[in-house]
């Protein structure tokens, strides 16, 4: 009955992805619940020098509200988050974003380890990680950290990547919970979803 | 390799810090903070015990330290559509009123957006009419912004950003290489008064009609991006321009009703009550 043996204890989602990922995101947003019952947190490495249309481009088809926040902006349930192009995004204690210019990691700004491992700092255990297509390694060492504090970690399967070096990095890094297919993250995304409206 | 400092040496830092050297970092914003630290010790090959034990020890260490804390990634003309803003719609502002101003770089970090300006006035004929005050905490960082020499790698970005703002030239034409590096012409600078200045407890020094501060006040937690935003509140004339980063926002702070947003986009906001 219920697949993935979930529950209602998680408090935020967290994306990463690179090449081959920006039509599995536009998928998976497409056909979230509406009333998606926590805040899904996104970094995707993208161009630096390209603010606007990332955002639109993912609202077309998205079901919820896509935003680029701000520094210091409250991380609210329902909203996805995408991480602004040129500046790190990091999940603060105080459940609120804050943004950084610092040096590039992975070759990235904003960067998916980044992201992924201040979320499993505050989320700790109540974090889901999900590791999309990518040409590189960022966001191995994030799913990794979010192991580590006892979340959950998600990948997809590799043979459906357009480029695997990012999952397969993270698989090399530490145990992965699941390894699925875009259509199985969305089923899983609603399984979750029912936990919480039931 | 440490993997990770718990709030508690963090804690230990900051107050040494501030006790014996008086730098204030105890409401910086978490998660960046700890980075730079984590960057410290792998850098310096340290542990929390043997930094605490170097910043009370060794007095000289604390330029290096706050060289290596503070973020110092910049770019000239980073978000080139602002600076487009700025030359066609700031300054020409600004210039209906007064035929000489005053600006400040708060943070001005290795100078590229102290130069860009310099160039950006150039350009517009108005240099000589223009004083700018560049400051920040970190002293190394300030005789690098006033060399205003830069790796050559670090020009293709610049080169690319000030084609963006359309520029009246090519970047080259204001700098001469030199085993490696881009040596800005130094007429550029003329006009720019460097000073070491705490955005934490500096004192207000002057007043001014645009003041940019962009990506500092990032690694600032709310409170004292409130504290600091009073600050610049104050050191601006009525009518005066703010300028901060593309993602930071005033909205949450006291001064937010005596600024008007001129440019949401590029956040760029006026003075419009004292």
């Amino acid at each position: 009955m219920d697949k993935y043996n979930l529950n209602n204890s998680y408090k935020a989602v967290v994306i990463g992805g690179s090449a081959g990922s920006f039509q599995g995101i536009v998928k998976i947003l497409a056909q979230l619940p509406k009333t998606f019952p926590l805040p899904i947190i996104m970094c995707m490495h993208r161009l630096k020098h390209v603010r606007n249309g990332f955002v639109e481009a993912l609202s077309i088809k998205s079901v919820v509200q896509v935003v680029e926040p701000v520094d210091k902006e409250s991380i609210k349930k329902g909203v996805v988050y995408l991480a602004p192009s040129n500046y790190h995004m990091s999940v603060e204690l105080g459940n609120h974003f804050s943004m950084s210019t610092e040096e590039m990691v992975n070759n990235s700004r904003p960067a998916i380890d980044i992201t992924l491992g201040t979320a499993a700092y505050v989320y700790r255990d109540k974090l889901i990680g999900v590791l999309l297509s990518g040409a590189n390694r960022d966001g191995g060492l994030g799913m990794k950290h979010i192991k580590d504090k006892g979340g959950l970690t998600i990948v997809q399967e590799p043979t459906e990547c357009m480029i695997d070096t990012m999952p397969k990095a993270a698989l090399a890094l530490t145990k992965i919970d699941h390894t699925l297919k875009i259509d199985e993250i969305v089923e899983f995304l609603k399984e979750l979803d029912k936990h919480y409206t039931k | 390799m440490v993997q990770d400092i718990d709030i508690a040496d963090l804690k230990k830092i900051t107050e040494l810090v501030q006790g014996k050297y008086g730098y204030d970092f105890r409401n910086y914003a978490m998660s960046s903070f700890k980075r730079r630290m984590l960057r410290i010790l792998e850098l310096k090959n340290l542990t929390i015990e043997s930094l605490l034990k170097k910043l009370s020890d060794q007095p000289s260490f604390i330029e290096e330290f706050l060289d290596e804390l503070t973020v110092n990634v910049t770019e000239m003309f980073r978000d080139p559509g602002f600076w487009r803003i700025m030359r066609d719609e700031i300054i020409p502002g600004i210039l209906l009123n007064h035929k000489t101003f005053k600006i400040w770089h708060a943070g001005c970090s290795s100078g590229e957006e102290v130069l860009s300006m310099a160039i950006l006035l150039k350009e517009m004929g108005i240099h000589q009419d223009v004083q700018l005050f560049a400051s920040d905490l970190d002293v190394n960082i300030l005789e690098k912004a006033k060399a205003a020499t830069y790796p050559i790698k670090n020009m293709e970005l610049n080169e690319k950003n000030y084609i963006r703002y359309e520029g009246k030239k090519s970047l080259k034409e204001y700098y001469k290489e030199e085993n490696g590096k881009a040596v800005f012409d130094k007429e550029l600078m003329q006009n720019v008064s460097f000073r070491k200045h705490d955005l934490v407890k500096g004192e207000i020094f002057n007043k001014f009609d645009l003041v940019l501060c962009r990506n500092v006040m990032i690694y600032f937690n709310q409170s004292l991006q409130n504290e600091v935003l009073k600050k610049f509140h104050e050191s601006l004339f009525k009518y005066g321009y703010l300028a901060i980063g593309s993602k930071e926002s005033l909205i949450w702070c006291d001064v937010a009703s005596k600024f008007l947003v001129v440019n949401n986009e590029e956040k760029v906001y006026k003075k419009i009550k004292d």
